[in-house]
């Protein structure tokens, strides 16, 4: 054997050994959506999450396209801990190359440095928490939907300029609450705004009416609800009944979702002003999609979270498809460098620090006389551009951003 | 004090009672049971929110308003209570607490997952009775006419229980089938209706719970969930089966929790539980329970 066959014989092996290490893993390409199926964030993620991966994975066509593809889900109870073990389980011992949703941002952060640890692929929809593409950033993580900085961002400056200067507010006691506090607070200085008090309340509290009275007391123009779901319908609602509105303060929901206006009803919801990356009833292709999940999901219409989802899980099997391979650093890195396109947010970009970029939207609840009926509910206000709508990339502290 | 204004805290000391005015009458009905039939009855977080849900379908299905949510839910509830007692309580009296307990709250999962199942976790909109609606400006603080309300009605019927248990012939039979049945019955008196009744009028009073807090919180299928965890708190600090102790101590825990939540709002929902833990320690049979 002369070097010259040894070296085309080492060439090979080592081509051979590349070429077997980008296929898909056992064969299959396994998505594990992780959220909350039973307590306060189940219904704007829980079930409805799982549909919309699997519409994703339908519409992708994956069995046409040679890909097998299995979803499976688990309910992490908004523990940190709990969502821990199941990604560990996951990881390890289901064979898992994917986590989605995620809601909650104690949890979410608790998946990002795992996912990281065993270089998968973590795509965010349900969780909020900017640190996510800021000092958390992770090169296996994608965080789709929306964030505390672009809430803050896009309900904090609408509410500013229209003359909510001075702020007080109601923050949930954990990661997603400190961050959507600190993310608007930052909003409202910058502005000329001024942040008279605030008040951290347990997750999944029931009785506001101590904090609201609070709230009242420090003659704030604008009590903003750095909460979500069942928290935030019930401070809204017992604010009406503690006639804070017809007081003359006013409350900024932060985090509203679809769902929660549903559950509110319009009399009790409607004037509120939010941010949101979706809505239903913007287009035809979102009014189609829309359609189809709620035949899917008793009726439930789907949150922007739930859209998230279909659009990420749809960008992750392009680029399993182009990379042939399910490896999550590479997928990642593969969706980075792909321009998005999708029926529900259009074209788009996803920036090196994980952050997709899309345009956001300025939404009012319609008073009940607007409403055609049941899931006719927003009114838009306003349309964030994708340039203005998320933190600039050089604000975030992100080590994987060159400066 | 502390930097509160003393305007400041009147107002969330009448908070902290109106919070009371839940835990009391939720730890009132578990009061009863234990007293009279010896079951802690974890199913009755469950039973507060279909006390709600019942609320709403009265509502929604028969055209009924509040007030008569008022009086037919908590029959309803109260009855389908009877029904269990009769199939599956009764058969547990003779064993250890810990069967009732297991029994009671694997019902309750139940329960809850059927209704979450069905009606999701968002909770579903209930509509404060047009009477009610509006408040009192009070000076120091915004009292809506609903809470006060409520206040009301868990006094009266907290004190009524009470006087019945207590003070009327009726309750001492009561009283006394749970210091001797075999003795009662002896006398004539049919011990296992008087059982079946009494669980129904404890349900009955998780139910009429519920229905006072359809307008306040979302007629959600997990609002007993948490909410049951407290309650049992109250009653363990209370006393197990000590009437007075419980009408008292949920009151009492309400005004702390409030005050918690102005001082030092993180810790409001353990506070309770420290509470207990103290309790336990120094006095383990509750505050105004008899060591047996």
């Amino acid at each position: 054997m002369n070097w010259r066959t040894l070296l085309t014989v080492v060439a090979t092996v080592v081509l051979t050994a590349g070429a077997a290490e980008a296929q898909i893993s056992d064969g299959v390409v396994k998505i594990g959506v992780l959220n909350d199926q039973s307590s306060l964030y189940a219904d704007l993620t829980g079930q409805g999450s799982v549909v919309a991966a699997r519409m994703a994975v339908e519409d992708f066509g994956a069995p046409a396209k040679g890909l097998k593809v299995e979803i499976i889900f688990a309910d992490h109870q908004n523990k940190a801990d709990v969502g821990s073990n199941i990604t560990r389980q996951w990881y390890d011992a289901d064979k898992v190359d994917v986590i989605v949703d995620v809601p909650n941002s104690a949890v979410a952060l608790a998946v990002n440095q795992l996912t990281r640890d065993k270089k998968k692929a973590f795509l965010v929809s349900g969780a909020a928490s900017s640190d996510l593409t800021g000092k958390a950033c992770s090169p296996n993580t994608i965080h789709w939907t929306y964030d505390t900085w672009a809430l803050a961002n896009g309900t904090g400056k609408a509410i500013v300029k229209t003359g909510g200067n001075t702020w007080f507010f109601l923050t949930a006691d954990y990661a997603f609450g400190h961050a959507l506090e600190r993310d608007t607070e930052a909003v409202v200085l910058a502005h000329g705004g001024k942040v008279l008090g605030k008040v951290r309340h347990p997750l999944n509290t029931a009785d506001f009416s101590s904090f609201l009275l609070q709230a009242q007391a420090s003659k704030a123009k604008i009590i903003g609800l750095a909460n979500a779901g069942g928290d935030t319908t019930n401070a809204i609602k017992q604010a009406a009944e503690f006639g804070i509105v017809k007081g003359g303060q006013n409350l900024a929901g932060l985090l509203v979702f679809l769902t929660d206006v549903h559950g509110l009803g319009l009399p009790t919801a409607q004037g509120l002003i939010f941010t949101e990356a979706f809505y239903w009833d913007m287009n035809d292709k979102t009014r189609a999609w829309g359609k189809k999940f709620a035949e899917r999901n008793r009726g439930i219409h789907p949150t922007m979270i739930h859209a998230g989802v279909y659009a990420s899980v749809l960008h992750y099997l392009k680029a399993v498809e182009a990379l042939k391979s399910d490896d999550g650093s590479g997928v990642i890195a593969k969706m980075k460098e792909t321009p998005t396109d999708d029926p529900l947010f259009g074209k788009g970009t996803i920036r090196p620090d994980g952050r997709k970029v899309h345009d956001m939207y300025l939404f009012e609840v319609k008073k009940p006389a607007e409403s055609k009926g049941a899931w006719d509910y927003y009114t838009l206000r306003a349309t964030i551009p994708a340039a203005e709508a998320f933190r600039p990339l050089d604000k975030g502290d992100c080590l994987l951003v060159k400066k | 004090m502390l930097g509160i204004a003393p305007q400041a805290l009147f107002g969330q000391l009448l908070i902290g009672l109106i919070n009371g005015s839940f835990y009391a009458i939720l730890s009132l009905g578990l009061a009863v049971i234990f007293g009279l039939l010896n079951i802690i009855n974890f199913t009755h977080g469950a039973q507060y929110m279909m006390g709600a849900f019942g609320a709403w379908f009265l509502l929604q299905y028969a055209g009924l308003g509040y007030w008569w949510a008022l009086l037919v839910a908590p029959l309803l509830v109260g009855l389908i209570g009877v029904v269990l007692e009769r199939v599956m309580l009764k058969r547990l009296y003779h064993l250890d607490h810990l069967y009732g307990l297991l029994l009671t709250f694997g019902l309750a999962l139940i329960i809850q997952g059927l209704f979450r199942n069905q009606f999701g976790s968002s909770g579903l909109p209930y509509a404060m009775p047009a009477e009610l609606r509006g408040g009192f400006n009070l000076g120091f603080m915004f009292l809506p006419t609903y809470r006060a309300w409520v206040v009301v009605c868990s006094l009266l019927v907290c004190l009524g229980t009470w006087y019945v248990i207590e003070r009327t012939r009726l309750g001492s039979y009561l009283r006394a089938a749970t210091e001797n049945p075999t003795l009662v019955r002896a006398f004539g008196i049919n011990v296992p209706r008087m059982i079946t009744l009494t669980y129904g009028f404890g349900v009955a009073l998780a139910a009429l719970a519920g229905v006072l807090a359809a307008p306040i919180y979302q007629v959600n299928p997990l609002m007993g969930a948490d909410l049951i965890i407290v309650v049992f708190a109250v009653v363990v600090i209370g006393g197990m089966g000590s009437i007075m102790g419980s009408i008292v101590t949920g009151f009492a825990l309400g005004v702390i929790e409030g005050l918690t939540k102005v001082f030092y709002p993180e810790a409001s929902n353990t506070v309770i539980f420290v509470i207990m833990a103290l309790v336990l320690l120094v006095k383990p049979a509750g505050l105004f329970g008899r060591a047996h």
